[in-house]
């Protein structure tokens, strides 16, 4: 087969998948072998989707999960870069750190939560903390792990014309981390997607986690769907943001 | 060839003042290094003088610690014993600028910040800088990859990037590391001729390690047969070879077959000792 041939194929499956599944669906809930309450056909989400852009302010609802994803992102990404940094420069400072690092790693900080309400109250601030607190030890280890493999050979480059410390942070370290540090990123905001839509779920107070949850508690099937499938492409319009800001940041990574 | 017409009626180097005095005097030196099966001793007691402006080259089986003495000459390790005198050097610009074995220029700069990379931790003037790189770039032939990455170059280019990187800072000692150990035998005379011309044009003194006797014959004024098990010097071979020197004259010369021979006979009893201390390895 030419390669021209295959994409197209590739192209034509990829889209079919998808397509396959809510047919499959759409003529199931017909039929009425399933509960159509349940399982209402996806055709007829349509119609609720539009009358919630009006009655139920969708876009609203989207952008406070938004900006609670977006606010704990920052506050948990940052300063898991520098430690991230620090801990792949300076071997005390990864011994040091490494046990808690890894300890805490391994806890689903949404169980965290109750710990955090306590701390911060119950407003916005610990929603904040608790997707900082989800994401922050994936970044960092992320970003220790892309300066740990880079070779020693830039280290002894910057050396060589004198360069000290700060140096080889600023012009090595953290340039040849990037790579590391985004596919770190990649994951937290996964990670922030989910922690947000669950707090949502738990103390419901806006956003489209709440809409999800109190659609279901209402028995608004439809709505809750809706909001399913926004979450969905929220995830994915996300990952392309961060996609493109990485293709402006590091144009020298190699396609793959 | 007009460059090295004039560096054959020329003798001194460009640079005036020419003292006996040698650039720097290795004496007595020694690195070991301690490893889980206790101490490795490197090198040891070395006593190698660089005069200025030469093109000196080391050779020596893999292991033997041709590597751990450059490096450190280029103050990048610590001798356990001994000392390296580097009183003839300058003291106000960098004395010396390695070209390292393998992979060594950034992946994330392009072709003209990797040149300039010496430069920018230096603080120089931005002016000069331009115009350094400039001319840098069209020496070692990379004047249209300027905004390249250097995954979009060959094997070789990245090598010219290198070089151009060292040659930024105006070192007055060059060391390098088998820099075209990884490069196929075309693109290594290439560049072997383009250094030849650079070290003409410059007067640099240049050391090169590596493990082609063929190499070392090309470059070298030269050439320090090492031994392996711990590195010490066992020959210094002056060659005697005419320059300018050309790839497939100077092989034709009966010279260059009488070279070759001593230094293979000196070093292939090492190379075999070597061989069967590092079998374990």
């Amino acid at each position: 087969m030419s390669l021209r041939g295959r994409r197209a194929l590739e192209l034509a499956l990829t889209i079919a998948s998808p397509i396959l599944l809510l047919l499959l669906w759409e003529a199931i809930s017909r039929s009425g072998r399933i509960d159509r309450l349940f399982w209402p056909p996806p055709s007829s989400l349509w119609d609720t989707a539009k009358s919630m852009f009006t009655d139920d302010d969708l876009l609203g609802e989207t952008w406070i999960t938004v900006e609670r994803i977006l606010f704990g992102f920052a506050m948990g990404a940052i300063p898991g870069v520098i430690i991230g940094l620090l801990m792949g420069i300076s071997w005390p400072v990864r011994a040091f750190l490494m046990p808690i690092a890894t300890a805490i790693y391994a806890i689903p900080k949404i169980a965290l939560l109750p710990l955090v309400l306590i701390a911060f109250g119950t407003g916005e601030m610990a929603r904040w903390v608790i997707v900082a607190l989800s994401i922050f030890f994936v970044v960092a280890l992320s970003t220790m792990g892309g300066v740990l493999s880079l070779d020693d050979i830039f280290t002894d480059v910057a050396r060589n014309f004198g360069g000290g410390r700060w140096t080889l942070f600023r012009t090595v370290a953290l340039p040849g981390a990037t790579p590391a540090i985004f596919t770190g990123l990649r994951l937290a905001l996964g990670f922030a997607l989910i922690v947000v839509v669950g707090t949502e779920f738990v103390r419901p107070n806006g956003g489209i986690g709440s809409l999800i949850w109190e659609s279901y508690s209402i028995l608004s099937i439809k709505k809750m769907y809706v909001g399913l499938v926004v979450t969905g492409v929220l995830g994915w319009v996300l990952v392309l943001v961060l996609d493109l800001i990485e293709r402006l940041l590091v144009p020298w990574r190699q396609a793959r | 060839m007009e460059i090295a017409l004039a560096r054959a009626t020329v003798e001194m180097p460009k640079r005036g003042n020419v003292s006996r005095q040698p650039l720097v005097q290795i004496r007595g030196l020694g690195r070991v290094f301690e490893s889980a099966a206790g101490p490795v001793t490197a090198i040891h007691d070395v006593d190698l003088d660089l005069r200025q402006g030469e093109f000196l080259a080391i050779v020596g089986p893999s292991g033997c610690g041709k590597t751990t003495l450059l490096r450190i000459v280029a103050g990048l390790e610590t001798p356990t014993s001994g000392e390296v005198d580097t009183a003839g050097l300058p003291s106000d610009r960098p004395a010396n600028a390695m070209v390292f074995q393998g992979r060594s220029v950034f992946p994330w700069l392009t072709v003209e910040q990797n040149a300039a990379y010496g430069l920018s931790i230096h603080r120089s003037a931005k002016r000069d800088k331009a115009k350094i790189i400039d001319r840098l770039l069209e020496t070692v032939g990379l004047s249209g990859f300027r905004k390249a990455y250097p995954h979009q170059l060959s094997e070789g280019m990245r090598q010219r990037v290198a070089i151009a990187r060292a040659l930024a800072v105006d070192p007055e000692l060059l060391l390098m590391d088998e820099p075209f150990g990884s490069l196929d035998e075309q693109t290594r005379f290439i560049l072997q001729d383009e250094v030849l011309r650079i070290w003409h044009e410059t007067g640099k003194t240049v050391v090169v390690v590596t493990h082609s006797i063929d190499e070392a014959l090309t470059l070298a004024d030269r050439v320090v047969v090492m031994t392996a098990h711990p590195g010490t010097i066992k020959d210094v071979v002056p060659v005697t070879l005419a320059r300018p020197r050309d790839q497939a004259t100077m092989r034709s010369d009966p010279e260059f077959a009488r070279l070759f021979g001593r230094i293979w006979e000196s070093l292939r009893t090492e190379v075999l000792d070597s061989r069967a201390a590092g079998a374990g390895r």
